[in-house]
């Protein structure tokens, strides 16, 4: 089950030192490096076919990459899955498992029993939204309620550290905006860290501490690379923030870091 | 809801109907005279020759129906086995993918004599038989089966850091289930005109012995009360595969609901 770790120790959640990687000898990437401070959202934005999903599969462990190190709390955690929470772009709920045992697949893999897995997982059912649905099917929910099915059972993954890769992006657009100011708040409750890939800049800036913008185009031999990075100073609470000046003004920053 | 079952009840009347008239006109045909008798028996001479036969049908039912089932339970065990094999190892798939469909051409009818010269006149023939024409469907459906799940899923499975049983057990298996059943449909079949051909070719019993009984003593009659045994037995096969799929994926009638 997920746990801060503010012990005192000052390791962030997740780092990525220098990561590069290559597609049948290209480089995709090049020299990646990105921090998630503890318990913060932290966003990276690319244009489509950037590398940010071959970037994620080192991160979760997927693959090695051919340069650098991935750090999760401080330990090396480079080419070794089932550390890192990761939620794939699709919602990929199993069409054969009932909405609860599609949640609780990650802790019955890790070897607990089905029925102590379901007593784990139902507590959460209400605070993802998903109270009521524990014996449908996946095909009797909405596109919203399966994205927070699958965020459960990434959840569910055992680390406080989760990937997102274009979480929301299958969303209509008002269940989207939604689904982010929930997530964020989800996200400070459980005392989660997330790094969450996204095309969509007024997402990125609505969600995230810390915006990360990748440059490149691999497919014209272009390996892609960290342009930048914009911190995101949010004082008090969240709501409206999408109108205020330093929005705009954070969002202009990314614009210009994209190119 | 009404409207559903009112659909499912207009959809028994058109082929009713056509069966129907198909009757009536083979037994307005026969009543004519227009075919001789001992050609083509009309309906109400097979359904008496039916009555008349029951008991004896019914035994005979008994032993090519143990034939089948015997033939089924082996030919889909060793099936599974082999999927298995093709799915876990690559060279396994391409030395045997190209065969298991060549094989699915040769005709059960011109090896069943051969059987019978191997293994004599008991059972053995007849489920071997079974085997050979039930075991390629449900292989082959299998591998493509565990070939169709999404590599997605099968990435997702290695962030949880699953091992090779569970991601069979999980993703594999399930994804394989419709496919699956698909060709135990299809094989159940198989295994009921399987066992009869082997029967034609000699035995004690046996809708098949039966049969070529009847035959040389030309009550074709009899014959046509054979013929409809069969079709019954393999219906009702299908049927119970059905069932059978019902219980095993009852996620299936969620999503059928939800695109009607």
């Amino acid at each position: 089950m997920p746990s801060s770790h503010d012990n005192g120790s000052e390791a962030p959640a997740l780092e990525a030192r220098g990561v590069s990687l290559s597609w049948e000898s290209e480089p995709v990437v090049r020299d990646i490096s990105v921090l998630v401070p503890n318990g913060e959202v932290v966003c990276l934005v690319g244009r489509s076919g950037c590398g940010k999903t071959t970037l994620f599969h080192a991160l979760a462990g997927l693959t090695r990459p051919d340069a650098g190190t991935v750090l999760l709390h401080g330990e090396d955690v480079t080419g070794r899955p089932g550390r890192v929470s990761y939620m794939l772009q699709k919602d990929l709920l199993l069409p054969s498992r009932t909405v609860i045992d599609n949640v609780c697949l990650p802790l019955v893999v890790a070897g607990e029993r089905p029925a102590a897995a379901r007593d784990k997982a139902r507590p959460l059912f209400a605070r993802f939204g998903l109270e009521g649905t524990e014996r449908l099917w996946p095909s009797q929910l909405s596109g919203g309620m399966r994205q927070r099915a699958a965020l459960l059972r990434t959840y569910l993954m055992a680390n406080d550290v989760v990937l997102l890769d274009e979480p929301f992006s299958a969303l209509d657009a008002l269940t989207r905006a939604d689904m982010r100011g929930w997530f964020c708040d989800m996200a400070r409750e459980l005392g989660l860290s997330a790094l969450v890939i996204t095309h969509d800049v007024d997402e990125a800036v609505s969600m995230a501490s810390r915006v990360y913008v990748m440059r490149g185009n691999p497919a014209a031999g272009e390996a892609t690379v960290i342009a930048g990075a914009v911190d995101i100073a949010r004082p008090g609470a969240r709501e409206g923030f999408e109108l205020t000046p330093e929005f705009l003004a954070a969002k202009r920053e990314v614009l210009g870091l994209l190119g | 809801m009404a409207s559903a079952r009112e659909r499912a009840a207009r959809g028994w009347v058109a082929p009713t109907v056509t069966a129907l008239v198909i009757i009536g006109v083979w037994q307005a045909v026969c009543s004519l005279g227009l075919v001789p008798d001992f050609m083509l028996p009309g309906p109400v001479d097979v359904v008496r020759a039916l009555a008349d036969d029951a008991l004896l049908l019914l035994a005979h039912s008994a032993t090519t129906l143990a034939e089948a089932a015997l033939g089924l339970a082996i030919g889909v065990a060793l099936g599974f086995a082999i999927a298995c094999l093709m799915d876990r190892f690559e060279t396994v798939y391409r030395a045997l993918d190209p065969l298991v469909t060549v094989s699915q051409t040769i005709p059960t009818v011109a090896i069943a004599p051969l059987l019978v010269l191997w293994f004599g006149y008991g059972i053995l023939p007849k489920v071997v038989l079974v085997v050979i024409t039930t075991f390629f469907p449900i292989t082959v459906a299998l591998a493509s089966g565990f070939k169709s799940v999404d590599p997605d899923v099968l990435d997702l499975m290695r962030t949880m850091d699953a091992t090779r049983w569970q991601v069979f057990r999980y993703a594999k298996l399930p994804a394989a289930a419709g496919q699956f059943f698909g060709g135990l449909r299809i094989s159940a079949t198989y295994a009921i005109v399987g066992a009869v051909i082997a029967e034609w070719l000699g035995g004690a019993s046996g809708l098949g012995v039966y049969m070529t009984r009847v035959r040389k003593s030309f009550s074709y009659d009899r014959m046509f009360a054979a013929i409809i045994v069969i079709s019954a037995l393999s219906l009702a096969l299908m049927k119970g595969v059905d069932a059978l799929q019902r219980a095993c994926m009852p996620w299936e009638r969620a999503e059928r609901k939800k695109q009607s």
